[in-house]
């Protein structure tokens, strides 16, 4: 189902101009805290009415001021997991899970996506008996129960640890892949974003900076500046070959050569996504030798974008991936790179964090 | 029990009557007001809250005249309401409006506290699951706010029960009609040798206080129990 959003809000001295289109899937929004990402999906579920502008659903008109139209939002068949998971403290889990469905039976077995989320056991609980990660699933759960529409998440890992996040993401992973509605999902974690989403809006102050598949913005040394230097790199699409390496590594084919890297949770054959930051590849223009780097992949130079700071993005082809890196001017015109030149592209195994690679296959 | 005779007994009957009746009768607007004191915002929301206030702030004796001229026969409501049959003048009705008069401002402050601590984010996950706003309010908020509305209720029947000063103006202390323990209790200290009687009525009140009490923290608690 494709989404068009434009909206213009004032809210205080914030000034919110946001317009994007999504063929459907999992769209993420992804900047900075404050900059506007949970006002326009609160606006896309009816808690906020914008200034002007339209949202629309498919052939579903939600809001839109030029022939005032204003959906309330209990009427919208949303699905919204907050940061927070704002369960009812008075109503057990079981009852929790089924506000959205009143008078009618709902499954957390067989193939409903609340199988995935493991909280058939909770049912009989209150929410003051549950750790920050199950009432999140709990949360979760209550949203998908009401069968929306659309499903929205602001940041729902926001609330937990490191360790529970990790924990987390298999879950969340598995119930995108399931679910067949459209899901918008705000993060300024570019690891989860890259693991989750099909198409990614970048927002800066406001505004979107940049809207479109997220593989190909990833991969868009021009965008970097939007999507932060530290947090920039692009995605390899890769198939485990051999996940139970003697060493502590897992062995994943890409489509111009194997690379290593730390044991993943995943049987042979998967099809994975890995997220290599552009900081954590080295250049060599020669095939280096006697390195301890064991990932050493032949590239192609497709693109350079110098910056404002010392830094230039060499954009990659990777047989049939694109890969990026970041390295300093002063070692680009050394080596003289430029579009067209074939070079190796280093990457250091262990600086791969698992956080990194999850089991979306190629998006 | 207690040696009360039925002149006594008939002022304890009719104070329960009277306060519970009130109470019950004026919580669902309490209630109301509380909600759109604590959050809404609208135009004249300071005249409204002066008003509700406005029992509590005047002597009681100036309600309870305000009530005679406004609900006596000869008034201008009670007038149009006694032709359909509904007299509050020297009747128990009267003094059950006396009192959820009087009770009314204290009610909607405690409720009132009870809606501002509430947290608005659950009613908009309510909302997002499909809730209409009056099932947000039965289901969410009233629940959130139940242990100000058992505080609320109890205060109000309290102040109710002890009564007087517009009660006595408004609808006279009649035995068996609108003699209420406290102006029961007035009236036999007026007379010589009345205070035993008296006594009895003022250990009657001190029971009844002491189980409302006793009664609200039972409620209060079954309800905090189910929450974090």
């Amino acid at each position: 189902m494709s989404v068009s959003v434009q909206i213009t809000q004032r809210l205080g001295d914030f000034a919110l101009d946001a317009s994007f289109e999504s063929a459907g899937g999992v769209t993420a929004l992804f900047g900075p805290s404050g900059c506007g990402k949970t006002s326009v999906i609160n606006a896309i579920a009816g808690l906020s009415k914008p200034d002007a502008g339209h949202i629309r659903l498919g052939d579903q008109v939600l809001f839109d001021s030029e022939t005032d139209v204003f959906v309330p939002p209990h009427k919208r068949r949303i699905g919204y997991v907050f940061q927070e998971p704002r369960l009812f403290p008075h109503m057990s889990v079981g009852q929790n899970i089924g506000y959205g469905r009143p008078n009618q039976l709902y499954s957390t077995r067989g193939d409903g996506g609340l199988a995935v989320l493991g909280i058939e056991h909770l049912l009989e609980r209150y929410p003051r008996d549950l750790s920050g990660g199950e009432a999140q699933r709990v949360a979760i759960g209550r949203a998908l129960t009401s069968q929306p529409k659309v499903l929205l998440m602001d940041e729902p890992l926001a609330a937990l640890d490191d360790a529970r996040k990790a924990e987390f993401l298999p879950y969340l992973q598995a119930l995108v892949a399931k679910t067949s509605v459209p899901v918008f999902y705000v993060s300024h974690a570019m690891s989860e974003v890259a693991q989750l989403a099909d198409h990614l809006v970048v927002m800066r102050d406001g505004r979107v900076a940049r809207s479109g598949e997220l593989a190909q913005i990833l991969s868009d040394p021009a965008a970097i500046s939007d999507i932060g230097v530290r947090e920039a790199g692009a995605i390899l699409n890769v198939t485990v070959a051999q996940a139970d390496a003697s060493d502590g590594l897992s062995v994943l084919a890409t489509s111009a050569g194997r690379l290593f890297l730390p044991r993943v949770q995943a049987e042979d054959g998967r099809a994975m996504r890995v997220r290599i930051r552009a900081s954590d590849v080295i250049l060599s223009k020669d095939k280096p030798d006697g390195l301890s780097a064991l990932n050493i992949l032949p590239c192609t130079v497709t693109q350079l974008h110098e910056g404002q700071g010392p830094g230039v993005a060499v954009a990659l082809r990777s047989g049939e991936d694109a890969l990026m890196a970041r390295i300093t001017r002063r070692s680009a015109r050394t080596m003289g790179l430029k579009a067209g030149l074939s070079c190796y592209a280093v990457i250091k195994s262990v600086s791969v964090a698992p956080s990194d690679m999850g089991e979306r296959g190629a998006g | 029990m207690l040696g009360l005779g039925p002149e006594e007994w008939a002022a304890v009957w009719l104070s329960l009557r009277v306060s519970i009746v009130a109470t019950l009768a004026i919580l669902p607007l309490a209630i109301w007001v509380a909600h759109l004191l604590a959050r809404r915002e609208f135009v004249g929301k300071g005249v409204v809250n002066a008003l509700v206030l406005l029992p509590l702030v005047l002597p009681p004796v100036v309600t309870g005249y305000l009530l005679l001229l406004t609900f006596g026969t000869q008034g201008a409501v009670g007038g149009f309401l006694s032709n359909l049959g509904i007299v509050f003048a020297f009747r128990w009705t009267g003094a059950a409006l006396a009192a959820a008069i009087m009770a009314f401002p204290l009610m909607v402050r405690a409720i009132r506290l009870g809606f501002e601590a509430s947290d608005p984010k659950l009613e908009q996950a309510a909302t997002t699951l499909g809730a209409s706003p009056w099932r947000v309010f039965r289901t969410i908020t009233l629940p959130a706010a139940l242990p100000s509305v058992i505080a609320g209720a109890v205060l109000g029947f309290a102040k109710a029960m002890g009564e007087f000063g517009a009660t006595i103006t408004f609808v006279a202390a009649i035995p068996g009609q609108t003699q209420t323990i406290p102006s029961a209790i007035y009236a036999f200290l007026q007379v010589p040798g009345g205070e035993s009687q008296a006594g009895k009525l003022v250990l009657v009140s001190l029971v009844i206080a002491l189980g409302a009490v006793a009664v609200s923290e039972w409620v209060a608690r079954k309800v905090a129990g189910r929450r974090v």
